[in-house]
Order: C-alpha cells, then sequence, then structure tokens
C-alpha cells in the first residue's frame, strides 16, 4: 500500500467522522466543526491522490482545487458562525429548536 | 454596431453583470433598488444576445482569459444551458418586479446585492463546463440562498437558515469528494474531456454514488427533503420564489449533465433508484401538502412532490437521453414560474391579512381578484391540466411512461395529478368563503398583484409555445409535443 493511498484512506475516514459528528450531537458549534472536518478529509483526498502514477513530480491541478476550496470552506464557516451567533442571540441556545413536522 | 452584438461574448457578460450590480447596490444602498431592476433586466438583453449567437452558431464556449482545459476555466453553452438560462432571468425578472413593491427599506438593503450575487452565482453555474467549477458555483448559490433565507432575522427563518446551511454544506461537500475520486480515475474535470475517458469501476462508482446523493440532499429528493419545507415557508415570499423556483434547479441541473455526459450508459440500477424515490417524493410531498394548514407550507411541500416528477426522467432515460433531458428542463421551466407565481400570490394573501392560514382567506377572492387568479392559473399548470406547460411536460413524461411500459410511474403521476388539484382547490374553496371572524385588511400594492400574475399567464403560456421550446433543447420533441397538444384537442 502505497503512502498516498493511505492519505486518501485517512481522507475519507475523517469525511466519515465529520458526517457521524454532522448528524449526531445537536450544538451548533459542534455541527460546524464537524463540516470543517468533512472538508479537511476532502482535501486530504485530493491532495493525497495528486500523485498518482508513482510520477516525481506531483500533480499541482488538486493543490489548486484544495486552495479554492479552502476560501469556500472559509467563507462557509464565516456564514454559519454568524447565523449560529444569530440563533443563539434569540434564543439563548444554540441548538436548532425542535424539528419540524416533516 | 451589428457586428458587435453578434461577436460579443454574451456568456462572461452574463455573469459580470450581476456580478457588478451587486457590487452597486452594496456600496451604494440608496440607488440598490433601481439599480437591481435595471441589472436584472440587462441579463434578461444578454441571455437573449447569447441565445442568438447560439441558435447561429451552435454551442457557445469560451476559455476565460485565454487559460484553456485542463489548466484553464472555460464557460460553455449548449441549448440546455441556454434554457437554464433563460428560466432564471425570466423568472427572476419577475421576482424582481414584486420585490420592488414588498420590501422596507431596511431588508431591500440587504435583498438586492445578495439577489444579484445569487444570479450572478446561477449564471455561472448554468455556463459551467467542469465539474470542479460547478462545485464552486454551487457553493456560491448555496451561501447566497441561505443568506436571503435569514434575511427577515425572526427566529424561525434563522433556525431554518441554519439547518439550509447544514444541509447545503454537507451535500456539496460530497459533491466535492466525487469529484476528487473522478479527477484522480481520468485526470481531468472537463466535463467533454471526462466523457471520453470515463469507465466503470470503483472510484467511478463511489464518485456517482457521492455525487448523486450530495446533489439530491440539496435537490431536496424524498427523503432527503427534510430542510426544504421550513426554509421555503419562513423566508420572505419573493426570496421563497427564488428558492422554489429557481435554487433547487441548479444542483437539479447539475445531477442531469453529469446524467446525461458521464452516467447515463452504465448506471441503469441508481436510474431506477432516482425514478423510485422520486415517485415516492410525489405521494409524499403531496398528501404532506394535503395535510398543512398554512399556504406557505402547502407550497412548499408542493415543490417537494413536483421535483419528484423531475427525477422520473432518470428510469425513462434509456431510450433516448436527449429526449428525457428536455423533457426535464421543460418541466423545471414550467414548475419555476407557476411556483413563484405562488409563492408571491402567497405572500400577497399574507401582506393582506397579516397571516396565511387558510381556514381564514375570508373572501380573498373578491378583495384580492388578481391574486387568486394568478394562485389558481399557477395551479392549472401544477395539477397538469391543459393548455399549461406542466401539461404538456407531465404528457410527454406519461407518454415515455406508457411507451416503455412503466405503468407503475404512470399512475404514480395520475395520483400525483389528482392529490394536487385536492390541495389547491382547499385554498380556492376557501378563498371564496367567508371566514368566522372578519378580518382587518391591508392594502397589496398593484405591481405584486401584477407580477404573481403575469409569471402564473407566462405558466400558461409556455404550454401553448411548446414546439418551439423544445426546438431549442431538441429536435425530437418538437414532434411528440405537436402530437400530444393534438391529442388533446380532438379528445
Amino acid at each position: 500500500m502505497s503512502h498516498a493511498f493511505a492519505y486518501a484512506l485517512v481522507g475519507a475516514g475523517l469525511f466519515l467522522l465529520g458526517l457521524y459528528a454532522l448528524v449526531a450531537y445537536a450544538h451548533l458549534l459542534r455541527k460546524i466543526l464537524a463540516l470543517n472536518i468533512m472538508g479537511s478529509g476532502v482535501f486530504l483526498v485530493l491532495v493525497a491522490l495528486a500523485k498518482r502514477t508513482g510520477d516525481a513530480e506531483p500533480d499541482p491541478v488538486p493543490h489548486a482545487m484544495v486552495i479554492t476550496g479552502i476560501v469556500v470552506a472559509v467563507s462557509a464557516t464565516a456564514l454559519a458562525l454568524a447565523l449560529m451567533l444569530k440563533v443563539s442571540g434569540k434564543t439563548g441556545q444554540a441548538v436548532l429548536p425542535g424539528r419540524h413536522q416533516d | 454596431m451589428e457586428a458587435i452584438l453578434a461577436n460579443a461574448d454574451w456568456g462572461v457578460i452574463v455573469i459580470l453583470l450581476p456580478l457588478t450590480g451587486g457590487i452597486v447596490c452594496f456600496l451604494w444602498p440608496a440607488v440598490s433598488k433601481t439599480a437591481g431592476l435595471i441589472t436584472v433586466a440587462a441579463v434578461v438583453l444578454a441571455v437573449a444576445g447569447l441565445g442568438r449567437q447560439i441558435m447561429e452558431h451552435g454551442a457557445y464556449r469560451h476559455t476565460v482569459g485565454g487559460w484553456g482545459a485542463p489548466l484553464g476555466i472555460d464557460l460553455f453553452a449548449d441549448g440546455l444551458s441556454l434554457f437554464m438560462l433563460i428560466m432564471t432571468a425570466l423568472v427572476g425578472l419577475g421576482i424582481s418586479c414584486y420585490a420592488k413593491s414588498y420590501f422596507n427599506p431596511r431588508d431591500a438593503v440587504w435583498f438586492w446585492p445578495v439577489w444579484l450575487f445569487l444570479l450572478a452565482a446561477l449564471n455561472a453555474l448554468f455556463l459551467a463546463a467542469d465539474i470542479f467549477n460547478l462545485y464552486v458555483t454551487l457553493e456560491l448559490t448555496g451561501l447566497a440562498a441561505v443568506t436571503l433565507t435569514a434575511l427577515t432575522g425572526r427566529i424561525d427563518a434563522l433556525s431554518s437558515a441554519m439547518r439550509y446551511l447544514l444541509a447545503m454544506l454537507a451535500g456539496s461537500l460530497a459533491y466535492l469528494l466525487g469529484v476528487a475520486l473522478l479527477y484522480h480515475d481520468s485526470g481531468s474535470v472537463d466535463i467533454a474531456t471526462l466523457a471520453q475517458r470515463i469507465e466503470p469501476n470503483a472510484t467511478v462508482w463511489a464518485a456517482l454514488g457521492l455525487m448523486s446523493a450530495g446533489l439530491a440532499l440539496k435537490t431536496a429528493l424524498f427523503p432527503l427533503s427534510f430542510w426544504l419545507p421550513p426554509a421555503h415557508a419562513s423566508a420572505p415570499a419573493p426570496v421563497s420564489a427564488l428558492l422554489s423556483a429557481l435554487v433547487v434547479k441548479a444542483s437539479f441541473y447539475i445531477l442531469l449533465r453529469l446524467w446525461l455526459e458521464l452516467f447515463a450508459d452504465f448506471a441503469e440500477g441508481v436510474s431506477t433508484l432516482l425514478g423510485l424515490l422520486g415517485a415516492a417524493a410525489i405521494l409524499w410531498g403531496s398528501l404532506q401538502a394535503l395535510r398543512q394548514t398554512r399556504i406557505k407550507l402547502l407550497v412548499a411541500y408542493s415543490t417537494v412532490a413536483q421535483i419528484g416528477y423531475l427525477f422520473l426522467v432518470y428510469p425513462l432515460a434509456s431510450a433516448s437521453s436527449g429526449l428525457a433531458a428536455g423533457i426535464a428542463a421543460y418541466l423545471a421551466f414550467s414548475h419555476a414560474l407557476a411556483k413563484s407565481a405562488m409563492f408571491l400570490a402567497a405572500g400577497n394573501l399574507m401582506r393582506f391579512g397579516g397571516h396565511d392560514r387558510i381556514a381564514d382567506l375570508d373572501r380573498a377572492v373578491q378583495r384580492l381578484p388578481l391574486t387568486v387568479s394568478a394562485f389558481a392559473l399557477a395551479g392549472v399548470s401544477i395539477m397538469g391540466l391543459p393548455p399549461s406547460g406542466g401539461f404538456t411536460g407531465k404528457w410527454l413524461l406519461l407518454d415515455a411512461a406508457m411507451s416503455q411500459g412503466r405503468w407503475d410511474l404512470a399512475a404514480v403521476m395520475i395520483i400525483g395529478g389528482l392529490l394536487a388539484a385536492g390541495y389547491i382547490f382547499k385554498v380556492l374553496g376557501y378563498a371564496f368563503m367567508q371566514a368566522k371572524e372578519p378580518h382587518d385588511a391591508r392594502a397589496v400594492p398593484a405591481g405584486m398583484e401584477w407580477a404573481a400574475l403575469l409569471l402564473a399567464v407566462g405558466s400558461i403560456l409556455l404550454g401553448l409555445m411548446a414546439s418551439e421550446i423544445f426546438a431549442l433543447i431538441h429536435p425530437d420533441l418538437v414532434a411528440n409535443a405537436g402530437g400530444a397538444v393534438e391529442r388533446v384537442w380532438t379528445a
């Protein structure tokens, strides 16, 4: 098993771990952190799989994608944190109110 | 002048116009209303320019900054992209005319810039030629849509925006992981290149699963539709209309595009699954809509059901994928017109009575005739009665199902139509009745009533112009659509 493949597996593991935490925990900060861990998992997969043919030089394109992905993740996290503060400011706690009738 | 118009890079202009307009609205809030309306009208004209180019020279491709694939970003538009752009521009213009009178000055300052950013993101999405650019534009669309949902700052809007955002981000990360796997497998993100290189193997199957699940979550395909009804029901009326009419179509478009170009040949089992979920969505969404006591929730659940129809094209695509794409795009357009009209009409009823309880509509038909007509006309299209766009789209779908012997899907479509008639007549019935206690009524600006009515009329006109529209997306459909209309008139 190559190094790159091991890193990719760790990335997939982080993605699943984050997905579990996103569903399992009620606190919004935990959910937002869980999404960030999922994102890091995806970025790790992208970086690890960049070295795919056994060449000396890894492919730079996935690295460029990760940079773009980080910018998107930072903006999304900022919006999520701002919304969380608004929700906890109105209700006094950072959890989503009881599930809607669906 | 003529040469400039014919050779301009309309694809770039279609993205840059709303982006610039959004920044102008953000920097100078005092002019945001005027600048916003002018920008949206200009986008309609730019899309027309792009349409003319595509009609004359075939598919449009532009390499941004002269950097082509694989390193650079390409813009690409064919008949399907153009059709989605036209849908976005026209429905967006109708909703903008409504929003001009709807928002108080405090909310308008935020609505216009974010809506124009959303428009730029949607246009860029429909013009994206590679799956990574699709990810970025999908994320931009989601962030703008969530911001618009939270616009009023009320607690129900904030918490449903939060739930919406969490679902959006999880969906796009699953999609991005699929992009990573496809890139690893084929060494490209350009859809055209991928289409040549793709072969079914474990990596591609994993990518297909992740991308389909992520996009189904973002399109609110049952049972991943939990976030949609609260978000669409708690947002201000023009925002609900934008979300239901346009934003859910964006992720649906990506799934359709991927399916047409990459996956259709080998993933028949998944097509069947998507079709079954679509059928379940029709039944579940319609039944939930029937149970609602508030108009906006009723209309939101109706969206869940109508999204189900869009997913029925996947199992029926085996005969001709181009045909199925044409039907899906046409259904998406007619739903966009009808559903935006319904949400705007619901917004008028809320403005008028101060509430949206169906049982207390209190003779709205006498006091707001234009609004109730808009709701009824849009309902004709949602139910799928002739001569509306909803009818032609559903008829073509039914025709495809029966010619392939899929009686189960045909039955679901017919039951879905009956249930839709049930929930629409429920609203209309109460609109004719007098409430037990009389209510104070507030005046509704005429512009808001007319905007809703014009969109609803558009959803009917779409049915009358079916042949012209299908010529744009897929030539084979013209014959079928003509047949559908003839069969109705002779029946």
